[in-house]
């Protein structure tokens, strides 16, 4: 994307405003823009629809690096909550729960009940499938809308959706992976689509390569983007970082969100990709949402990452 | 003598210190997860033998082998899981939540 001039991208990011504390940061055309809440605030929401993702919450997990994560769940779902423009769905990238186990799962669900948003999709992670079986438990939550495959696609407000799971069948020593069956079934799903329809892909793991030792990748994702580089807008939605990365390569923006749990180190800091410990005043601002809003003419998609404090 | 008597009390003294993790460490049968290693990574057993796992990481982490012959739940800090191995071979194991994680477990 550059083209920087388009007045009507312009409008959708000065629209975008959040009650409550918050960093705003728009990615525009692969530039972070931070935005004056206090101007975007004055503005009206306009009638272009709004989307919202929140990912990792790791319901089960208690140690250091954050001994709440019920609380910061609920203040993500705050702020997704305040927002002036209601979204038209959530997205929830997975790792909802730490440990697969029931009681986490049970947990979950009641408080991501209270998003004022009805609409709630959800792929797994790979914390929320380890009893094995294509993930039973996760299944048994929110296999409904895949009949009980995990990947499944839907419109809404003229996006095209597309949930694809890539924590199953794992490799020994290998990346994520999405499978030939889902590639099968996604080159289905996109065959005869509109090239100008907006696409939003969302999955847990990255879809792509942003560092193979911690396995922060997937595999066979250039199959799904061979189909997928024809459309004229694609927005690719991960989680499993608990960090901010992205890039735009032509039409592709590629982007993942912040946990609500807990944050992780960046590529290579350490032994793993384990829970990071940061100073209690500094966890907010490491914790948040994201939002995806769309120009209309020419559909284009705008992020906003924003955090708890 | 005395200084002799008094260099052993101390050499039994640290060994007695050395504490549960390292006694877990000299039992053959016990694989530690840590930094996100198992260890040891290759372990030789004799068929009838019940191997454990135990996970020191602040990282959950799971015991799957890639034959489907076990699987472990998600195992938290000081979880274990234990097999019983009884028949020869050569197994993989990977962890589910790191695949990176790879170690295998010969059966003799």
């Amino acid at each position: 994307m550059t083209d920087f001039d388009r007045p009507s991208r312009r409008g959708a990011l000065k629209c975008l405003a959040f009650g409550g504390a918050g960093t705003l940061f728009t990615l525009a055309g692969g530039i972070v823009v931070p935005v004056d809440l206090a101007s975007a605030a004055t503005h009206k929401a306009q009638a272009t629809p709004l989307f919202v993702q929140i990912s990792d919450s790791h319901i089960g997990f208690n140690k250091e690096a954050n001994t709440d994560v019920p609380g910061t769940l609920k203040q993500s779902i705050a702020l997704v909550n305040a927002l002036p423009q209601k979204p038209a769905l959530i997205l929830h990238t997975g790792d909802v729960t730490h440990l697969t186990k029931p009681e986490e799962f049970d947990l979950a669900q009641q408080i991501l009940a209270t998003l004022a948003v009805g609409e709630l999709h959800v792929v797994p992670g790979e914390h929320d499938v380890t009893d094995g079986n294509g993930g039973t438990a996760f299944l048994a939550r929110f296999g409904k809308a895949s009949n009980n495959r995990g990947y499944y696609s839907f419109d809404s407000n003229g996006v095209h959706f597309v949930a694809l799971i890539n924590v199953l069948n794992f490799k020994p020593g290998g990346l994520g992976e999405l499978g030939a069956d889902q590639l099968a079934w996604l080159a289905d799903d996109l065959k005869g689509r509109s090239a100008s329809q907006p696409i939003v892909v969302f999955a847990h793991m990255p879809l792509w390569t942003i560092y193979e030792p911690w396995g922060w990748g997937t595999g066979d994702a250039e199959q799904a983007f061979a189909l997928l580089r024809r459309f004229g807008s694609v927005t690719v939605l991960n989680g499993h970082i608990h960090q901010i990365v992205q890039k735009v390569e032509g039409n592709i923006t590629f982007h993942t969100a912040r946990s609500t749990a807990f944050p992780q180190p960046a590529a290579g800091v350490g032994p793993g990709p384990g829970p990071l410990k940061v100073d209690a005043a500094a966890l907010p601002g490491m914790l948040g949402i994201t939002s995806i809003a769309y120009a209309k003419h020419p559909a284009a998609a705008t992020l906003t990452d924003s955090t708890l404090a | 003598m005395t200084v002799r008597i008094l260099s052993y009390a101390l050499f039994a003294a640290t060994i007695a210190l050395a504490g549960a993790q390292a006694a877990a460490m000299a039992d053959p049968n016990v694989i530690t997860i840590k930094n996100f290693d198992y260890a040891p990574m290759a372990l030789t057993v004799a068929a009838g033998t019940t191997v454990t796992w135990r996970n020191l990481d602040g990282e959950p982490h799971t015991v799957v082998s890639t034959d489907g012959l076990f699987r472990s739940a998600a195992l938290d800090t000081n979880e274990s899981f234990t097999f019983k191995f009884t028949t020869p071979g050569t197994y993989k194991y990977i962890c589910t939540i790191h695949p990176k994680m790879v170690a295998t477990i010969t059966v003799k």
